[in-house]
């Protein structure tokens, strides 16, 4: 199972319970960006175009994804996730980026 | 016995204020869509406890949010806006061509026949229809791809399509404004349009009477006259008497006629309402004093309305979208400020109380009178 960590704004829009952070789901392999949103959206269709651009699937640029302490919102969507999320020991976090003065 | 529901979009969420006929105690619910900015809110004419609600973050995006229940439960819904075909471009801030890009949903309209069926006025200006209560959007896009389009220039607020009323009498006829193009009125339901901007003058133009660019704040009208039409523009409130095929200036004795919000008292369709602010770059009340000023000759004769009004000290501002009024007798204002407080009254003016005070900035405000 993959672990997605998710902001406070779409796990309500998501209708999680309150104290849930993270959902867990199927991705068959090869783990990437792409097929992880993809369940993500598939799971959770209200998420759609909330964190990737319905068309063009490019991430909303206030939107950031970290895993295992890097920043991987600039990698191509296609690339494989570390060893860490497909394996499940380590989620996969969607982030709103820092924002204000 | 009838009641009313005010509908309010604020910058962190939406609040429903509640009320009988007396409109003396409110109750306050929310926030609703906590921490996202809301546009606006507001109900189908034909079933009130059908709603509709903007929900924008620039984090996240835009989500439509419907309520089947008065606004006690809420459902997303669809929240896909793609202009029609290839979008093509209009005018960046420094004058070269700059692609559509959505960006937000600014106001919905929902129809006055069916719930199902409502309007969305967007930024980049672009106006989109759903017909099955909010799952899917379509773009009209015969606006966004008629000739003067492609000079239409935004505003300091960005491009936004803020406006669109709904003709009751007259089948097919609608009307849009744009920031900063000016209006517009279809006659085939939204397919085709035609700028309606002749009688405007606007000094930040280059042409003061240009066909398109000007910046039209709203629109309003009655609907037992739906050909007499005012506006708040940048400067100046205008009014039609032709359907928007010319406009006369009708300031008359304003302070100042810069502001954003202007409406029609809900039984008297000579009796206007605007708030004016200081200026384009003061935007707040002259002096320090809140005051709606109310003309009842369609016009250019203005009375100042403070009672119950902050008179010193108060330097907030009235968004194009928060005043409302109710259909009660006596006709009840709403209006809602950037510091908010939400404002009723129920004597049409005379007399005003604050709702609540202290909620986010107020976006928008709507009324529905309920029996």
């Amino acid at each position: 199972m993959i672990r997605v960590v998710l902001p406070a704004h779409l796990r309500t829009l998501a209708r999680l319970d309150r104290n849930v952070e993270e959902v867990a789901l199927v991705v068959p392999p090869p783990v990437t960006q792409r097929a992880v949103l993809d369940a993500l959206e598939h799971t959770y269709p209200v998420l759609r175009g909330t964190i990737r651009d319905h068309v063009t699937l490019i991430r909303r640029p206030f939107v950031r994804f970290f895993a295992c302490e890097q920043d991987l919102s600039h990698d191509s969507p296609d690339t494989l996730l570390p060893d860490a999320v497909a394996a499940g020991t380590e989620p996969f976090l969607v982030i709103g980026a820092m924002a204000g003065g | 016995m009838s009641s009313v529901r005010v509908l309010v979009g604020t910058r962190k969420g939406a609040f429903i204020l509640t009320s009988d006929g007396k409109r003396q105690t409110w109750e306050v619910t929310g926030p609703h869509f906590a921490g996202w900015e809301i546009y606006h809110v507001k109900g189908s004419p034909v079933d009130p406890n059908r709603i509709y609600a903007s929900q924008n973050t620039g984090w996240f995006g835009q989500l439509i949010q419907r309520s089947n229940d008065g606004g006690k439960t809420w459902e997303a819904v669809g929240n896909k806006f793609t202009y029609d075909g290839t979008p093509g471009t209009h005018q960046w801030y420094d004058g070269t061509p700059h692609p559509w890009e959505f960006a937000r949903v600014w106001h919905l309209e929902p129809s006055l026949t069916d719930p199902d069926l409502v309007y969305a006025g967007v930024q980049d200006a672009g106006l989109f229809r759903t017909s099955d209560g909010g799952h899917s959007w379509t773009e009209l896009a015969g606006l966004r791809t008629q000739d003067t389009a492609p000079n239409w220039q935004p505003g300091a607020g960005g491009l936004c399509l803020h406006t669109i009323l709904l003709d009751p009498k007259t089948p097919g006829r609608m009307y849009v404004a744009i920031s900063a193009a000016g209006a517009f009125r279809s006659d085939d339901h939204g397919e085709t349009w035609r700028p309606i901007n002749r009688g405007l003058k606007s000094q930040g133009i280059p042409d003061p009477d240009a066909l398109v660019g000007h910046c039209v704040h709203r629109i309003a009208q009655h609907r037992s006259r739906p050909d007499v039409l005012f506006m708040q523009k940048h400067w100046d409130v205008m009014r039609s008497d032709n359907a928007g095929e010319s406009w006369t200036e009708v300031s008359g004795n304003l302070p100042t006629d810069f502001g954003f919000p202007i409406d029609v008292h809900a039984h008297e369709p000579e009796t206007i309402y605007v708030v004016p602010i200081k200026s384009d770059s003061e935007h707040f009340p002259l002096d320090g004093q809140l005051r709606v000023y109310r003309s009842r000759t369609g016009g250019n004769e203005w009375e100042a309305l403070t009672k119950g009004l902050p008179q010193r000290d108060c330097y907030v501002n009235v968004l194009r979208d928060a005043m409302a009024v109710d259909s009660l007798d006596a006709c009840g204002v709403y209006f809602g400020t950037t510091g908010g407080q939400v404002y009723g009254s129920s004597d049409a003016g005379n007399t005003w109380t604050p709702i609540v005070r202290d909620l986010p900035a107020v976006l928008s405000v709507e009324v529905q009178t309920l029996s």
